[in-house]
């Protein structure tokens, strides 16, 4: 990246640091979102990486709403005691 | 007798050899571990992604997930709640429960957390202390850059991106007057949480509706 060139000329160590730092921590999370992991590793833009993780999460915290309502519904007709519970338990694992 | 022998020198190069030794061998196996721990470049992120994703992880929240369940009352004993009432405090049952796996390593799960208990003066301190670190590096970035206008290093920290990151701040709890580094540091660790708390319920309301008899009569949501 040609920026690193011009990084190089600042007098500030500081800001050198924190300039790396985010770009490390925005491709970091660019790893995570599944639409922009498909390869394309330097041709996304911070800005798009940063929109696409706000979508996500909010897509996510959408499967929790609706996880949430359904698993409300399915336990409403009995409450699981203690039994139940570790039923549960042991078969999820 | 021996230790006479191999030690002819009490100083240097005897020691010296072996303690370069030592150090091989131990920056050998540090290596190694370090190796078979991080999967990638960062290794407290990493550490944190890897959790969220491992098996074991996702059994210990579903089982502190099914007691958080068991502990809301969702049949309702006097009357029985509205269908949104009880999908609310089943999400924050599910929420409380994976800041509970954090572990209370991560801000946004202090921040479930307490603001449950209504601790706020906690929460303040916390961001007091993390915000005057970041303010005195921020304060000098911003002399700098009106100074020296490089336009490509400055892509970061443009307006727009800045305020991307703040609206993500938004999103993620606890994480509205954090710093940029720190959004984007909880954001990545949110989400491996989130994605795992989505695993774990739907493995459990697939198991709760494949075991239930009669899907039909399940009560009609009162609208």
């Amino acid at each position: 990246m040609s920026s690193r060139g011009l990084r190089s000329r600042q007098s500030s160590g500081v800001s050198r640091i924190r300039d790396d730092q985010i770009t490390d921590l925005v491709s970091k999370l660019q790893l995570l979102i599944p639409q922009l992991r498909r390869g394309r590793s330097h041709k996304v833009s911070a800005s798009k990486v940063l929109q696409e993780t706000r979508n996500y999460i909010r897509s996510l915290h959408r499967e929790v709403e609706d996880l949430s309502h359904r698993l409300s519904e399915l336990l409403a007709s009995t409450d699981i005691d203690n039994d139940q519970a570790a039923i549960i338990r042991s078969l999820l694992m | 007798m021996e230790s006479i022998v191999t030690n002819p020198l009490p100083n240097s190069n005897s020691d010296r050899v072996r303690r370069k030794k030592k150090k091989k061998t131990s920056a050998a196996a540090a290596t190694a571990t370090l190796k078979t721990n991080q999967q990638r470049q960062n290794q407290n992120q990493s550490n944190n992604h890897t959790r969220w994703k491992s098996e074991a992880q996702q059994q210990i929240y579903s089982s502190k997930l099914i007691q958080a369940l068991s502990q809301v009352n969702l049949n309702g004993n006097h009357s029985s709640p509205s269908a949104p009432r009880r999908g609310r405090a089943v999400r924050e049952a599910a929420d409380r429960a994976l800041a509970v796996a954090a572990k209370g390593r991560t801000r946004w799960s202090r921040a479930i957390l307490t603001s449950r208990v209504k601790l706020k003066f906690r929460k303040e301190k916390r961001q007091r202390s993390g915000s005057v670190s970041a303010a005195t590096v921020t304060g000098v970035t911003g002399r700098n850059r009106s100074r020296k206008q490089r336009f490509s290093v400055l892509k970061l920290k443009a307006k727009s991106v800045q305020r991307k990151v703040k609206v993500l701040g938004r999103l993620v709890p606890g994480c509205r007057k954090q710093p940029l580094p720190v959004i984007l540091e909880e954001a990545t660790d949110y989400i491996a949480a989130l994605e795992m708390q989505v695993r774990a319920m739907s493995a459990l309301a697939d198991l709760l509706s494949g075991s239930g008899s009669a899907t039909s009569s399940s009560p009609p949501t009162s609208q």
